[in-house]
């Protein structure tokens, strides 16, 4: 096949996208993170299973468990965005649609992530 | 202009389908299905910080027969995702693009969803004091 990279561009390695693999790096070690942040999330839900009000509260209040569950949280958004991104890449194919999806989903998972960071940070230091 | 002819890519509706294809379109479905999971644990969080009152009704919802229908899947979604993911994570190191492998371990990520889930429920129903 021919190749039709200028020098300068193989050099850069930045693609057509000029983001190189960093979307894809960043995709992979959010993944990883997530494996364990999942195992400690369904802990949380399945021993808490039916649990009142108060109960989880102070399973909350607990540093670890805040910090872990602020962490997942943090995380998952930030994978999840990654990977919306792609599947509106995919399937949007009017540009200006597709710049819109964009936008709204960087929107939501921001606020998704703050809601979530600001409860949890409430619910621990009890206000 | 006249239309430049491009190389097609492969028209998927010729392929038989098989396992691998499934845990491919599938984790990307799931993984849709999570991000919208993460807007219900957000509610689910603000409600546990709002009080008492609120926890209650979104407990309530929660513990409807769509509330559990909606929370099984998504349980099934996050152990699937998690399969495939971890799938994917062995793929990026160039392993498992042998037919055969490739095809077994797309099948044992259904078996590890389908397997996790129902433990996640046997315990959480455990937990609960209604099994």
């Amino acid at each position: 096949m021919s190749d039709f990279n200028t020098p300068l561009s193989k050099v850069r390695g930045l693609g057509s996208a000029k983001d190189g693999t960093h979307h894809w790096w960043v995709q992979r070690v959010t993944a990883v993170a997530n494996i364990p942040l999942v195992l400690f999330m369904v802990i949380s839900f399945v021993g808490n299973a039916g649990k009142g009000h108060a109960d989880w509260v102070s399973w909350l209040q607990q540093p670890v468990v805040a910090v872990l569950t602020i962490l997942f949280v943090l995380n998952v958004t930030y994978h999840m965005r990654l990977g919306l991104q792609v599947v509106i890449e995919d399937y949007v194919h009017s540009h200006g649609l597709k710049v819109v999806s964009l936008i709204l989903i960087t929107f939501a998972c921001v606020l998704i992530a703050a809601l979530s960071v600001f409860s949890v940070l409430r619910i621990a230091f009890g206000g | 202009m006249a239309q430049v002819k491009r190389p097609l890519s492969p028209h998927l509706q010729v392929y038989r389908w098989g396992a691998h294809m499934a845990a491919s379109i599938i984790n990307r479905m799931v993984g849709v299905a999570l991000a919208v999971g993460t807007i219900l644990l957000a509610w689910w969080l603000v409600a546990i910080a709002t009080g008492y009152e609120y926890f209650n009704t979104i407990q309530g919802y929660a513990d409807s027969i769509l509330g559990r229908l909606v929370l099984f899947g998504l349980t099934y979604a996050l152990m699937q995702h998690l399969a495939g993911g971890i799938r994917h994570l062995f793929m990026d190191t160039g392993k498992m693009y042998d037919l055969k492998s490739n095809t077994l371990s797309a099948k044992l990520t259904f078996v590890f969803a389908i397997v996790a889930t129902l433990a996640i429920w046997f315990a959480a129903y455990k937990v609960m004091g209604r099994l």
